[in-house]
């Protein structure tokens, strides 16, 4: 009796059991360490813009003109984040075309609060979320080449259009699954679709606008360093997040982007010094924040593919070879590029592009791309210099269009009065300083 | 009266004022300026940008004296503010024609 007792007892007790086994989930899981680090890289990227970029180029510009420094990188950052939502993340990341993708998630049709984009342990939204920032940052970049002579007008109108047919298919081809990405090309944050992009941008609007009045003759010199510096540090640290973020997740590739965000940097610092040291006798600030924004944009494409001496290596050549790209190469160039962005975004992407095709191989400490046992440098390299290739013409072209349209809607530079009174009176009504 | 102008280093200011104060200046106005005279500027560079900077950084002293006392305030002024090196400065002397204190209203010798 007992024992029947008993085994009634134990059969109740299994059914229950039985009964709830789980069945096999249909996706994988939303994981809260990637979404919670993904949105603290968010953050990170958008403090890379407002303020550290609008700092690091305020602090460059003479006094008459910060505050439009500042205003421009703030409206861009604005406006390509709406875009953004309208249309740009759908055009980006939705669909299957080999230069854009489609208008299926236009207003964000079709993103809630179950879904997920191209990354499946993260919400929807905080992939959309953190690819905007990237977006916005790369428009905002260009107006470093612009600065003290161009229209405000112009900006809106170039950013509205550049962002549209240049960053949007850029994103798509590198990494919405575009002609690039099936090319193998490896790009790990965006040293093709933000920096070179934005660098070639920057030059064809340099060319186009002109020089500034007093080029060559007159001293431009930088009315705070101080706030170069707080920029630069800015970005440094905000880097972490658009690169080790850049892993997608909080995992180990997170961690190797960060260490080699802080070495190549490390590295570009003090080879820029050493160069500025050795050519002209002093190392200056202005050329150690430099340096580091050099060795930052050189290890974009290679953060989370090279070995961490890889990434010292790479700091050391960008901190030289941008070095030369803001004083050899800009006077080859003769173009009034007025922060430089050609110089370190433009030369620096490509260096960066270049040697990841180098460091990313298993035998100097890479991670060997997608399929290491297949890895051939030499061919890697080569599919490297075929998508800077691919950038530089996309880019060059695109810009020109660009500012071509912009020219004839609103004109491109303010008059020769306003540009020697400066732009904050003259194009903002208001003064950055007390007089 | 006289109005004595004096262009000095920055750094001598203290000096300068002390020696006035020593003979019994006791107003002095200081602006600070820039400018040169022989001595030469430096370079500065940013980037690839490189400018000459012929200006210097410069103290401007005036005083307002008694006719008795500008000789020695000169000889005051010019001795604190000497080092030998280029750059120590001019001192510049001007008929003053009238002098008021606001507060009281006193003009002439008596403002001084």
């Amino acid at each position: 009796m007992k024992r029947r007792l008993i085994g009634l007892l134990l059969a109740t007790a299994v059914l229950p059991a039985m009964a709830q086994a789980p069945a096999v989930p249909a996706t994988p899981a939303i994981d809260s360490g990637d979404t919670a680090w993904m949105l603290t890289s968010t953050l990170l990227v958008i403090l890379m813009t407002l303020p550290g970029l609008a700092l690091f180029y305020g602090g460059l510009t003479r006094a008459k003109n910060m505050l439009s420094v500042l205003v421009q990188v703030f409206v861009v950052f604005a406006l390509v984040s709406l875009l953004w939502a309208l249309y740009g993340y759908s055009l980006a990341f939705a669909g299957d075309g080999r230069f854009v993708g489609d208008l299926s998630k236009a207003f964000l049709r079709g993103v809630g609060m179950q879904t997920v984009g191209a990354l499946a342990t993260i919400p929807e939204y905080v992939f959309f979320a953190f690819q905007g920032t990237f977006a916005a940052i790369t428009v905002a970049l260009i107006v470093g080449s612009l600065a003290e002579r161009i229209k405000f007008s112009a900006v809106l109108v170039f950013a509205l259009l550049w962002f549209t047919f240049s960053y949007v298919p850029m994103a798509h081809i590198v990494w919405g699954g575009g002609l690039l990405a099936q090319d193998g090309a490896l790009d790990f944050a965006g040293g093709t679709v933000v920096h070179i992009n934005a660098g070639v941008a920057g030059l064809v609007g340099a060319a186009m606008v002109g020089r500034r009045i007093g080029f060559g003759r007159e001293a431009f010199t930088p009315h705070s360093l101080t706030l170069t510096m707080v920029g630069a540090s800015l970005l440094w640290v905000g880097w972490f997040g658009f690169n080790a973020g850049s892993a997608g997740a909080a995992n180990a590739v997170a961690g190797l982007a960060f260490v080699n965000t802080v070495l190549a940097t490390a590295a570009a610092t003090l080879s820029w010094l050493a160069g500025e040291a050795l050519h002209k006798g002093k190392a200056s600030m202005l050329g150690a924040a430099s340096g580091a924004v050099a060795g930052l944009v050189a290890v974009t494409p290679a953060a989370g593919y090279v070995g961490p001496m890889g990434a010292i290596a790479i700091g050391l050549a960008a901190g030289l070879v941008c070095l030369w790209g803001v004083s050899g190469l800009k006077r080859m160039l003769g173009v009034d590029d007025a922060f430089d962005v050609f110089g370190v975004h433009g030369v620096g992407g490509i260096v960066g592009a270049l040697l990841t095709g180098v460091f990313a191989a298993p035998g100097l400490g890479g991670t060997g791309g997608a399929a290491p046992e297949a890895f051939g440098m030499a061919a890697q390299v080569w599919i490297q210099f075929k998508s800077v290739l691919f950038t530089l013409v996309w880019s060059g072209v695109a810009s020109f269009v660009a500012y071509k349209a912009a020219d004839l809607l609103v004109g491109l530079r303010v008059d020769e009065e306003s540009e020697r009174q400066g732009l904050d009176i003259t194009s903002h009504g208001e003064s950055a300083y007390a007089r | 009266m006289k109005m004595i102008t004096a262009i000095i280093k920055p750094f001598k200011l203290d000096e300068v004022r002390e020696a006035l104060s020593a003979i019994g200046v006791q107003g002095i106005t200081v602006t600070e300026v820039k400018g040169f005279g022989r001595q030469k500027g430096h370079t500065e560079l940013y980037r690839g940008a490189e400018y000459v900077v012929d200006f210097l950084p410069k103290a401007k002293v005036e005083v307002a004296v008694d006719d008795g006392l500008a000789e020695r305030a000169i000889e005051a002024i010019e001795a604190a503010a000497r080092t030998g090196k280029i750059g120590d400065g001019k001192i510049f002397v001007a008929h003053l024609e009238q002098v008021v204190r606001i507060r009281t209203g006193e003009t002439g010798g008596q403002a001084v």
